[in-house]
């Protein structure tokens, strides 16, 4: 799947959607738990299932990132699957503490 | 990303959460989500193409700014202190808008072409009356916010932020929902500034509520902080000097205060010790930032603050002068007038490239094809990557071959016993090309001469700083921001010489 920051794709099997915060270097293969995702104009693919390997969850608000193709998301919403990289889970960005500074 | 879709996620995370307003009935991020789908109904019936603020802070400010955002409409807040002519010409360029104004703005500007007037109550009554807009497709390419930078020089510039840019600089430097249900920032800074819009985004995606101090005055600022147990806020050097007069006369001490963040200008260093030694409870945060880059690019956290007081290192104690080090989402370069990077601690002119750097101005790209936006101040980084500003470029003194920065020579002048303020400029000198002129404040009481100045400032610096000429006024001209008008200060020099 081609990826570009500014996408928004959302779950075919959970309530997940994500923005794409950082383009990856090439194309690849993001699921949200263990299916493919879909843009968010697109009609949810029917069928697909929930694969229990994938099935952390996503956290309104939470970045995740996958550090071999420097793919980076952002969570508009929360769901029940996880995000991966064909099987490989994308990893959960902790905060950096900034000071505030407006 | 898109301005609206982190309204929309503090709206289904914390819908409940007051974002604007005290702390019982304030604005709910989720009020906050419907009041800006109704905005966005009632400016899309207004057929217009762009929405316009001539008012002072309220929570009309962030149902406008999100209302414009999913009308996909550029919000355009104008500074209600220009002149009455000036204000018309720059109104006259948004046309054809909406204007959301103060009432009696309408009577003092009189009708503008292409511009539509409603008052704030009657805004606020009609969005009450809309119906909620549907989503729609959101783009983050859409211009979000227009800005008028100050215009001291001559027509003000527009600066076009786009959503990606705004949407990118909130991301990369807040935590979504970091902020503690207690936690409430006092914004005192006014809507057509950066960092008043800065605030609102921010703070929102922090889940941080926001109050606001519509004019600011340093005792009702003490009050308000007090009152309404204000953790954290954002003040310019102006403000926080005379915020420090009223704690030393009242003994008030603000505890519940836990950050203060100031820029805007430059902070003089006995003023921020001064801060520091007050306040020991109170992390304090310089950031520097600019219109054209979203507001922060760089901050001096507390630690910083901490190392650089606590240091025997000149190199390290000279850094609670600086404004500390880029975000780590940002990258600053300083290079010389052909645009080749300088090596460490040496002048030249900051440089900037981002997600979060817009560079643009209405009709005019202002930064490389390679996303470098050179930021027309003057700067050096120090070898641990502190950056340390020196004036706008326009400011800088060049007398003979030599660069000198005016604020170093006033902050040597401020730190004389007898000197309340300084301003240093250059002024034309058949001999050096520019001579340097020092205009200074005493203190209430105190008297110094010209030539004691003079050897004050040639002990701490050198002689070719030292300035020729000092005159001795009354006050310094300021703009809104704190910001001292250096070509001001200059043109009356010059005035004074010739006449």
């Amino acid at each position: 799947m081609d990826l570009k920051a500014g996408t928004g794709l959302k779950s075919t099997v959970c309530a997940t959607e994500i923005i794409v915060v950082r383009t990856p270097s090439s194309a690849v293969d993001l699921r949200c738990g263990g299916a493919p995702m879909v843009t968010a104009a697109d009609t949810a693919i029917q069928g697909q299932e929930l694969n229990p390997a994938h099935r952390d969850g996503t956290l309104l608000g939470k970045r995740y990132a996958d550090a071999a193709s420097g793919l980076e998301v952002l969570c508009t919403k929360g769901g029940e699957g996880s995000l991966s990289v064909g099987d490989s889970p994308l990893v959960r960005k902790d905060a950096k503490p900034l000071p505030s500074s407006d | 990303m898109h301005l609206f879709t982190l309204l929309d996620m503090a709206a289904a995370g914390f819908p409940d959460r007051v974002g604007f307003g005290s702390r019982t009935d304030g604005l709910t991020y989720a009020d906050l989500a419907t009041k800006a789908r109704k905005a966005a109904t009632w400016i899309a019936g207004q057929k217009v193409e762009r929405v316009v603020l001539i008012d002072e802070n309220s929570p009309a400010v962030p149902v406008l700014l999100y209302g414009s955002a999913l009308a996909g409409l550029p919000y355009a807040p104008l500074n209600y202190r220009l002149a009455t002519d000036q204000l018309r010409s720059v109104l006259a360029r948004t046309a054809p808008a909406v204007a959301v104004v103060d009432a009696p703005v309408v009577d003092r500007l009189g009708p503008v072409d292409g511009i539509t007037f409603v008052t704030r109550e009657e805004f606020l009554h009609q969005v009450d009356e809309a119906a909620e807009a549907a989503d729609g497709p959101l783009d983050p390419e859409a211009a979000a916010i227009w800005l008028f930078t100050s215009g001291t020089t001559g027509e003000p510039k527009a600066a076009v932020l786009r959503h990606r840019h705004l949407a990118s600089y909130v991301i990369g430097s807040v935590e979504f929902m970091g902020a503690t249900d207690d936690q409430a920032a006092l914004v005192s800074v006014p809507p057509y500034h950066v960092a008043g819009t800065s605030a609102v985004t921010s703070s929102v995606y922090a889940g941080r509520r926001v109050v606001y101090l519509p004019a600011f005055g340093p005792e009702t600022w003490v009050d308000t902080v007090r009152d309404e147990r204000i953790s954290q806020a954002m003040v310019v050097p102006t403000m926080l000097g005379r915020v420090l007069d009223v704690l030393e006369s009242t003994g008030e001490r603000l505890p519940h205060l836990r950050n203060l963040a100031y820029g805007g200008g430059r902070m003089p260093v006995p003023v921020i010790e001064r801060a520091l030694r007050m306040l020991p409870h109170v992390e304090f945060v310089n950031a520097y930032g600019l219109t054209e880059t979203s507001s922060t690019i760089a901050v001096l956290g507390h630690e910083d603050h901490k190392l650089a007081l606590a240091s025997e290192d000149p190199a390290v104690r000279a850094r609670l002068g600086s404004v500390g080090r880029p975000l780590p989402t940002v990258e600053i370069e300083i290079r010389d007038p052909d645009g080749t990077p300088v090596p460490v601690d040496t002048a030249g002119e900051i440089w900037v490239r981002g997600e979060q750097v817009a560079g643009e101005y209405l009709g005019r790209k202002a930064s490389t094809a390679d996303g470098w936006f050179p930021t027309n101040d003057g700067g050096r980084l120090d070898r641990d990557g502190f950056l340390f500003l020196e004036g706008r470029l326009d400011d800088i003194i060049v007398r003979g071959a030599e660069n000198l920065s005016p604020g170093e020579i006033e902050d040597t002048l401020l730190a004389h016993p007898s000197v309340a303020d300084a301003g240093a400029v250059g002024v034309p000198d058949t001999e050096w090309g520019e001579a340097v002129a020092a205009v200074v404040v005493l203190n209430a009481g105190a008297s110094a001469t010209k030539e004691e100045l003079q050897d004050w400032v040639r002990g701490h610096l050198r002689s070719s700083k030292t300035p020729e000429h000092v005159v001795f006024a009354d006050s310094l001209p300021y703009n809104d921001m704190g910001k001292l008008l250096r070509r001001k200060l200059k043109e009356q020099l010059v005035t004074e010489a010739g006449a």
